[in-house]
């Protein structure tokens, strides 16, 4: 039995390799002048470029909103999916879950030209219509999960002892899918913020995301101010997911 | 009343977020060359994808040959990877395991374009010229953990005796594995491929950062310059299509598997 445990060391390498180190490559060269010598200058450089902190603001802006209208208009379509009075087949589950599994791009392609064909502006609007599109299932997905391993006998015990539905719902449902609200607000508010190319094409490039700026970085050959905003990006990513006690062990079912 | 209003919401937003893609799939069906102009019924466009009557046609085939490489590659060998991997994390105790839990946990919540930005530096600091395994590499490092966890669920709900009576009936551990481990294990490793060559397939970021300079396109990256030169290729419009089918039915084929395996547990 014992021998069996060692199984798992050369995927423990291959994480080490493929994971951990290029991670770390980002601190590394985020912290490196172009001659490899130790420098703050790229991530300062950041806090005095104002093209990437009006970005910056942008992408955290459009994450925001975002986030909020897919918890406004996923909460409930998770609600009904959960309960099994409202619905009773497995069919419509499925297909809420599918779109996340094709490509974003393609979606994004298909919204933009479904935009320009009915003659919309491409701007703003139709850059969080197009966002809403594509991340609503990652939002509906985790509520829905939490919703449907929830005990119903606590909702029930709440409707016994005189609760209204609303004081069942407030006090009962809600604060119990918490846990579900915050993998969905990580599935849905971190993605919007590093996406690249989406807001390109949604916005016929009027609107930049901080993803793009690290695209554009990167693929110009300014590595070390590249991975600076990368390292930037990071540290969001770790603030946001220690914020919302970051376990997105509820997504990750391995099936949909 | 209150069930017709839920149903009527469900279906509200299944039409609007289902809306982008059958617009696509039904002007697949014409040859008009701008989107939204429907000039009839035709199969012609379903017929250049085929016939390789694309404009730069030899292109885009080839991006759909290596997209199909890849993802076939880095599924299977991320199988392989996350299967041994699980059974040895599983035998696994204390802070080891939750240790590779947490490594195995990252590039699932890593957003692409970090993902894609790391192994970019790292293929540079390694001085690994990027290109076809590059990109199979980067795949199989954000495929494999979503194995893993396909896979471990398989190996609580097995009866750890079967392997141990198997080896005192005398079966070599590489017989016991072959005989009593794998068939017990497949549907979790039947889905966690699945999962892996979607992933695989739909991956853009990824690709994008790590499939260096040697003019490597997968289909991802493809439509990506496309869009960019303006408008897509009419062509793509019943590739989306294919493509948009052939997920669906994968993965409606995995969750009748996994619907059929809960309902035999109960």
């Amino acid at each position: 039995m014992s021998k069996r445990s060692n199984w798992a060391l050369p995927y423990f390498i291959f994480l080490v390799l493929f994971v951990v180190l290029p991670l770390v490559l980002i601190v590394v060269y985020a912290l490196q002048d172009g001659n490899g010598g130790f420098t703050l200058s790229n991530v300062s450089r950041f806090f005095t470029d104002s093209d990437a902190l009006s970005t910056f603001a942008v992408s955290i802006e459009v994450a925001v909103e975002n986030t909020l209208i897919c918890l406004l208009l996923g909460y409930p379509a998770a609600y009904i999916l959960a309960d099994r009075n409202l619905n009773k087949s497995a069919v419509t589950v499925i297909l809420f879950i599918l779109p996340m599994w094709i490509n974003a791009l393609m979606r994004t392609l298909a919204t933009a030209e479904l935009f320009n064909v009915f003659g919309f502006t491409l701007g703003k609007g139709t850059l969080l219509f197009g966002m809403v599109y594509d991340y609503l299932p990652f939002m509906i997905y985790p509520i829905y999960n939490v919703l449907l391993k929830m005990d119903k006998s606590y909702s029930e015990a709440a409707a016994d002892l005189g609760a209204t539905p609303i004081q069942v719902f407030g006090k009962v449902t809600l604060p119990l899918s918490m846990p579900g609200i915050s993998s969905g607000i990580l599935m849905v508010f971190m993605p919007t913020v590093s996406t690249f190319a989406i807001s390109e094409f949604l916005t016929n490039n009027k609107i930049k995301l901080f993803g793009t700026i690290i695209q554009e970085n990167i693929n110009s050959s300014m590595w070390n101010y590249g991975a600076a905003l990368s390292l930037i990006m990071l540290v969001i990513i770790g603030l946001t997911t220690i914020l919302l006690g970051g376990d997105e062990r509820e997504v990750q079912g391995g099936t949909i | 009343m209150k069930k017709t209003l839920a149903q009527a919401y469900i279906w509200l937003l299944l039409v609007l977020l289902y809306a982008p893609i059958v617009f696509i799939a039904i002007f697949s069906f014409t040859e008009a060359r701008t989107l939204g102009n429907w000039t009839g019924f035709s199969f012609e466009l379903y017929k250049n994808i085929f016939s390789g009557g694309v404009n730069g046609g030899a292109g885009l085939m080839a991006a759909i040959k290596n997209t199909l490489i890849i993802a076939f590659i880095a599924a299977a060998v991320s199988t392989l990877l996350g299967t041994v991997s699980a059974i040895g994390i599983f035998n696994l105790k204390g802070r080891k395991k939750k240790t590779i839990q947490f490594l195995n946990n990252i590039p699932m919540i890593n957003p692409d374009v970090i993902t894609g930005v790391s192994l970019f530096l790292l293929f540079v600091f390694l001085h690994f010229s990027q290109g076809y395994l590059t990109v199979i590499l980067a795949h199989i490092s954000f495929c494999t953990p979503y194995v893993v966890l396909s896979v471990m669920p398989k190996l609580g709900q097995m009866n750890p005796n079967i392997y141990e009576a198997a080896l005192d009936l005398g079966a070599t551990p590489a017989q016991a594995l072959r005989k009593v481990l794998i068939p017990q294990l497949r549907p979790g490793m039947v889905s966690g491929f699945i999962l892996a060559f979607t992933m695989s397939l739909d991956d853009f970021a990824v690709t994008f950062f790590t499939r260096g300079t040697i003019g490597l396109e997968t289909l991802s990256t493809y439509i990506y310059a496309d869009a960019r030169k303006g408008g897509l290729t009419p062509e793509l419009r019943p590739l989306m299509t294919l493509i948009f089918t052939i997920i669906l039915v994968l993965l409606i084929i995995m969750n009748v598997r996994q619907a059929r395996s809960d309902k035999k547990k109960r």
